[in-house]
């Protein structure tokens, strides 16, 4: 008789990175639905736009790595880079925005670095950033979100014309449309010696943060949750970074409300509840071990509501998820679980 | 000793071993300096200065310095043409002077000047350290030009701007425009642009190199296949 013989791990799990992938798409849907609804058509034109460039980019730079195509255009990592940079662009980005954003995360940021599992830095954070400090007026063109249950101010053929074109339609002038997002309304106000609370009384804001943003912060917390049920992302780095970023903006709120925007504001506001879920549990930048991700997360969540509070830039999700992914081998150095029997220390 | 020709000099210092692509060494106002061709240039020109300068100093005198104390020497001599070329400039060229600013006495900080010294001048006559001065210094050049011209185009959409700082009023015409209604490219000129932008050249570099190896080591099979009939 024949035993057979495997090697640990024992219970596996049948996913695919494709499978990963794929669910990490669907988990976008209500949050880019919300998005969607809120901020017009442009949401989904910049989806398209991305997707078929970083489609492209990914077969031309596989074709001259000489790897194998269907292999790895059918594991959708470039559409989740696509659609991860296209949800976090302006929704009237030009089109050459997009293209210049999911061409420095394919080319430069993923393939340059020798493909998937191997970049050391979040390929979309990496295009989100390049586009960030070189295109700065394009970047901060957001659209005003107007009222549920209200008709799109700009049609579909006029958000399109606008994009491809630079052509704003001529009965609205463009400051009617466009305004400041809410981080950058408190952060421009709080500059002015303006207290929260009055702030939080102009129209930009809604019920918990900005009008509108936190309809969408709550789709991407629902597919967020589901993938952390699903196991696709580990518990631990959202959990890690939306509480740090709890604590840190807790003690400031407690030591001056007035100057300082309550946590529950800062966890619903910009980009933090989809970084936390989506962006910063990314498997090949993250930290891998259990202790690892969490202060992972946790190093996100501070250096966020640092960049927010004290930095340059209204929102910080971005540079925070940079600055730990160098940091991350280190992180994964030092937590590496004991060994059973081993020693302590 | 052994006797290396000047042209097997020349190409080490300018391709073969070139301080920018290959050895890497002085990458600081590689780096800082290189967003635009005119800075580079102007950086590189005063750099092959300092370079010819030091190497026939530093080998005029190798027979007198005894090897122990030789590196506070070496560091005596490029600090003395530093200065004296940082003063020429700023008499001469003040408008690249105040652009340049702090890196034309950072050369004194260049490691490709004392390795040259070191590695080259201290151990051969005064001729040949000049040669390999200029080579090297032009290497040097070439690297920060490059790049410069790299960096300017993307990040700016122009080539030779400001070029009046070196050449004078002549200089005006030089700027060339290659883009009506270029946005510019911020990141090209930043320092992050600066990194890329030699990642890129340096793999260039290494596809032309080994291009040409290809080349040399396929000729001699090719001509045996065409010989067998």
């Amino acid at each position: 008789m024949r035993f057979k013989i495997v090697t640990s791990p024992h219970i596996s799990q049948d996913v695919s990175v494709g499978q990963m992938m794929r669910r990490v798409l669907y988990a976008m849907i209500p949050g880019i639905a919300a998005l969607t609804g809120f901020f017009g058509w442009g949401i989904l034109i910049n989806l398209v736009i991305a997707t078929a460039v970083a489609l492209l980019a990914e077969t031309v730079m596989l074709t001259v790595r000489g790897r194998p195509l269907a292999l790895h255009l059918s594991d959708f990592s470039a559409v989740v880079t696509a659609w991860l940079l296209a949800v976090a662009l302006p929704p009237l980005a030009p089109w050459w925005l997009t293209a210049l954003g999911i061409f420095s995360a394919v080319v430069v940021a993923k393939h340059l670095y020798g493909g998937l599992g191997y970049n050391p830095f979040n390929p979309a954070m990496v295009g989100y950033v390049v586009l960030l400090i070189s295109f700065p007026r394009e970047m901060s063109t957001w659209l005003i979100p107007h009222g549920l249950g209200q008709p799109h101010a700009l049609s579909f053929l006029e958000t399109l014309r606008v994009i491809f074109n630079s052509e704003w339609p001529a009965r609205f002038a463009l400051d009617a449309l466009t305004g400041a997002t809410p981080l950058d309304a408190l952060r421009t106000q709080i500059g002015l010696g303006l207290t929260v609370t009055g702030i939080r009384n102009s129209p930009v804001f809604g019920i918990i943060a900005g009008q509108g943003w936190e309809w969408a912060a709550l789709g991407f917390l629902a597919g967020g949750l589901w993938l952390v049920y699903t196991r696709t992302a580990d518990w631990r780095i959202p959990a890690g970074m939306l509480g740090g970023l709890a604590i840190i903006a807790t003690i400031f709120y407690l030591a001056d409300p007035q100057h300082y925007a309550p946590p529950w504001f800062h966890i619903w506001s910009g980009a933090a509840i989809f970084g936390a879920f989506f962006i910063a549990t990314d498997p090949v930048t993250a930290s891998t071990t259990a202790r690892g991700r969490l202060i992972y997360g946790a190093g996100i969540g501070v250096l966020v509501y640092i960049i927010r509070g004290f930095g340059g830039y209204p929102d910080g999700v971005a540079f925070s998820v940079l600055l730990m992914n160098i940091a991350a081998p280190a992180i994964d150095l030092y937590t590496q679980p004991r060994v059973f029997g081993a020693r302590r220390g | 000793m052994n006797e290396t020709g000047y042209l097997k000099i020349l190409k080490d210092g300018v391709w073969t071993q070139n301080t920018g692509f290959v050895a890497l060494l002085g990458l600081c106002p590689l780096l800082a300096v290189s967003n635009s061709v005119v800075n580079g240039l102007g950086l590189g020109l005063a750099t092959l200065l300092v370079l010819l300068i030091s190497n026939v100093a530093v080998s005029l005198i190798r027979n007198l310095v005894r090897p122990e104390v030789r590196i506070p020497v070496f560091v005596l001599v490029i600090a003395c043409v530093v200065t004296a070329v940082e003063l020429a400039m700023h008499a001469f060229l003040p408008g690249l002077y105040t652009v340049l600013g702090i890196f034309i006495p950072l050369i004194v900080t260049n490691c490709c000047v004392i390795g040259r010294a070191e590695a080259f001048a201290f151990k051969h006559k005064v001729a040949k350290s000049a040669v390999d001065g200029i080579a090297t210094g032009l290497g040097f050049m070439l690297a920060l030009t490059l790049l410069g011209a790299v960096r300017e185009v993307v990040g700016q959409g122009t080539l030779f701007s400001q070029a009046d700082l070196l050449f004078g009023e002549f200089g005006k015409e030089l700027t060339l425009h290659l883009a009506d209604n270029y946005r510019g490219f911020l990141l090209a000129i930043l320092p992050p642009g600066a990194f890329i932008g030699l990642g890129c050249l340096i793999a260039l570099k290494n596809v032309i190199d080994s291009r040409i190896q290809h080349r040399a080591t396929a000729q001699p099979v090719a001509v045996l296949i065409e010989a067998k009939p």
